[in-house]
């Protein structure tokens, strides 16, 4: 059958999914045309004049592609998986949808990275970091790092690589290839006292001696070196520096990169955007983007849906935190600690597919720093119960926590006791996110993600 | 009253929230009035028969495991040698698989085990994953279930005779097949079930509880009961997932 014919009738069934409301149709075409014709993948990606870019991580996928998008989108017409569809499905719908695309921009997930990549023949990977997260799911770390170093051997010889230097599972694949880029931060003032009780990566890869680190950025990220063999962060190609955090409203750094120097005002707060920024400039450098585009795309950025989202509801505000796994979760409270959280908060734990069947993560993250500044939490999603017991036994008194399992009575229980020009945080996991994203929306207040591409 | 507790290599095994399970019995013994004190035993650090009352052993991945093995294993002695004085071991997971005799990996390679349990675990070709439920009978009539969650490979065989934690009512269980889930000798209990175990099964965590402090003080112990709606509702739920989407038989 001819590509055309497939493309007809898989761009169909996205229409059809939106109208019965099953979703934004953002896999659903993904899945016809592929189980029409399972190499469809490959043929879309090669039509891609500019070829395609991918780019993955335990945390800050969504975001770093969504930064580089806002680089890259004035210059070149893109397809981008933005909603976070990022399975062969989802990158295979957004080939489609796109029309007359000239660069494939796809966030991959950790474990389809490999049969995306074989498939897409990218000409850039950017690799951000490995955490753990939903061991239910991807087993274990080592595991995904092992597959991840074949998919590296297994790039084309003409495509770049490149790596959070941070990281040590990530940043030894840099070894792998001559010419790839290594990124990563330098700021001292900034690490933190010690690994966190989540941290992963703590031994050395090579001869199992725990890592001296000179500096703890993010999780087990930062300055490491094993003192028995020598293994250590591979030098950095792209630094940033002088980073100064405002708050919630943003984080400023200074890029370098190429032997130049450029000034960065990210409009999303934190050490994390700053090592998503990293990635995305890294890449967007990579794949041929000037140094102030660079620049000045990363300064339009706002937020990718879910992640640090501010949401006017009525005259209170809603700040919407996707949470889902004890690193991304750390940064988070410590993001809201430092920038002044609002005295109430919403804590939505689901277990499906998407969020991790298994719920044990929400032990693994130091909650206690937020809970100490909160007046009350409604807890809510499926496994409220089990999140009420992680703020009972973190030492939340439980008079003050509300068990409401419903989203959107939680969302109404939050809204009602944040005072009138408030802020109400929600932390959400990924289905709980996009529950609430869709019950605000039914009211009017935010626009379906498929309505949002970048 | 102060129990004391030695948490076996905190720094390696950790990956199922096992500080929850900690968590929990600090809790619950302070709202008694009673102290838990927590010391981390890391490799090389002593371990003494009778200086403590509850051992705690957490569960890692594949590498935190064989890292730690040749450690434990040399510890065999002092351990049964505790458990032998009525000390309580609470192990989860890959410390479960590592205080049998041996875990033999995929690959072949062995890891010495400290040999409380009689048992042994080899890696099997599927990983057993999801929700689980078990009933338990840790006092002769009582009756009681607990909820996890299970995550591993291993398959793991009890000796004949050797008693289970419990019969599995929904998931796999030691080997998915036998029915049997985890194993009890005297106070020592091993399981694969985490989530972590005790916040949802607050009942064990008070069971382990008694039997510390009856290792303490030579007396049996009884806490008085705790507000446990929010444990209780959460088993409930807990329960629910087993039954619905745990492994069958």
């Amino acid at each position: 059958m001819p590509l055309s014919v497939g493309i007809a009738g898989a761009r169909m069934a996205a229409g059809l999914s939106r109208l019965v409301g099953a979703g934004g149709g953002t896999t659903v075409p993904g899945k016809v045309l592929t189980s029409i014709d399972p190499d469809v993948l490959d043929r879309l990606a090669a039509r891609l004049p500019l070829g395609s870019a991918l780019i993955s991580a335990t945390n800050g996928k969504t975001t770093t592609a969504a930064m580089a998008a806002q680089v890259l989108a004035p210059r070149v017409r893109l397809a981008h998986n933005s909603s976070g569809a990022n399975l062969l499905s989802g990158v295979t719908s957004s080939l489609l949808s796109a029309k007359g695309a000239e660069l494939g921009l796809f966030e991959v997930d950790e474990a389809a990275l490999g049969e995306v990549a074989a498939r897409v023949r990218p000409r850039a990977v950017c690799l951000g970091n490995l955490f753990r997260d939903q061991l239910d799911r991807y087993g274990e770390l080592e595991h995904v790092a092992e597959r991840w170093r074949l998919v590296v051997r297994g790039l084309a010889p003409e495509a770049v690589l490149v790596v959070n230097g941070d990281d040590p599972q990530v940043g030894d694949l840099a070894r792998e290839r001559a010419g790839s880029v290594v990124f990563g931060l330098d700021d001292p003032r900034h690490a933190v006292p010690e690994l966190l009780h989540a941290a992963d990566s703590k031994w050395c890869l090579r001869c199992g001696h725990p890592y001296e680190y000179s500096a703890v950025y993010v999780g087990h990220l930062g300055a490491y070196r094993c003192p028995a063999c020598g293994h250590a962060r591979p030098d950095l190609d792209i630094v940033a520096r002088q980073i100064e955090l405002r708050g919630l409203d943003g984080v400023d750094f200074s890029l370098e990169a190429q032997g130049e120097r450029r000034a960065v005002r990210l409009a999303v707060p934190g050490l994390y955007n700053v090592y998503n920024a990293l990635g995305a400039a890294s890449l967007a450098l990579a794949l041929g983007s000037a140094l102030d585009d660079v620049v000045s795309g990363l300064e339009r950025f706002g937020a990718a849906f879910g992640r640090f989202e501010r949401i006017a509801v009525g005259d209170r505000r809603v700040l919407v935190l996707l949470v889902k796994n004890p690193a991304g979760a750390n940064e988070a409270v410590r993001t809201l600690v430092a920038g002044g959280a609002p005295p109430i908060a919403v804590l939505a734990l689901n277990d499906e597919i998407a969020d991790g069947r298994d719920v044990s993560w929400i032990w693994d993250v130091d909650w206690e720093p937020l809970l100490a500044g909160l007046e009350r939490v409604v807890v809510t999603g499926a496994r409220a119960a089990e999140m009420a017991l992680r703020c009972k036994y973190g030492g939340f008194p439980t008079d003050a926590i509300e068990v409401v399992p419903d989203l959107g009575a939680a969302l109404d229980c939050g809204l009602e006791l944040s005072p009138p020009g408030g802020e109400l945080v929600v932390l959400p996991t990924y289905t709980a996110m996009l529950a609430l994203r869709r019950i605000v929306a039914d009211r009017g207040f935010v626009r379906p993600y498929w309505e949002r591409a970048a | 009253m102060t129990i004391r507790v030695a948490h076996l290599y905190p720094e390696y095994l950790n990956i199922y929230a096992d500080r929850g399970n900690i968590a929990v019995l600090t809790s619950r013994a302070r709202w008694r009035g009673i102290e838990l004190e927590v010391a981390p035993v890391g490799l090389g650090d002593e371990l003494r028969p009778g200086a403590h009352d509850l051992l705690y052993i957490g569960g890692g991945q594949d590498r935190e495991q064989s890292l730690i093995s040749p450690d434990l294993a040399a510890r065999g002695e002092a351990i049964r040698e505790a458990v032998g004085g009525g000390a309580v071991v609470l192990a989860v997971c890959g410390g479960y698989q590592l205080l049998g005799r041996f875990y033999r990996g995929r690959d072949g390679e062995e890891l010495p085990g400290a040999g409380l349990f009689p048992l042994e675990t080899v890696a099997g070709e599927r990983r057993m994953i999801g929700d689980c439920l078990l009933e338990c009978e840790l006092e002769p009539g009582v009756r009681q279930t607990l909820a996890g969650f299970e995550n591993h490979a291993g398959v793991t065989k009890l000796d004949s005779g050797a008693e289970p934690l419990g019969r599995v009512v929904a998931g796999f269980g030691n080997d998915g097949e036998s029915g049997f889930e985890g194993v009890r000798v005297r106070n020592a209990i091993g399981t694969y079930l985490h989530g972590p175990l005790l916040p949802r099964n607050a009942w064990l965590a008070d069971w382990i509880l008694e039997r510390a402090l009856e290792h303490r003080t030579g007396e049996p112990h009884e806490l008085d009961p705790l507000a446990d709606d929010l444990e209780a509702s959460a088993h409930t739920v807990a329960s629910a997932r087993a039954r619905s989407r745990g492994g069958r038989y």
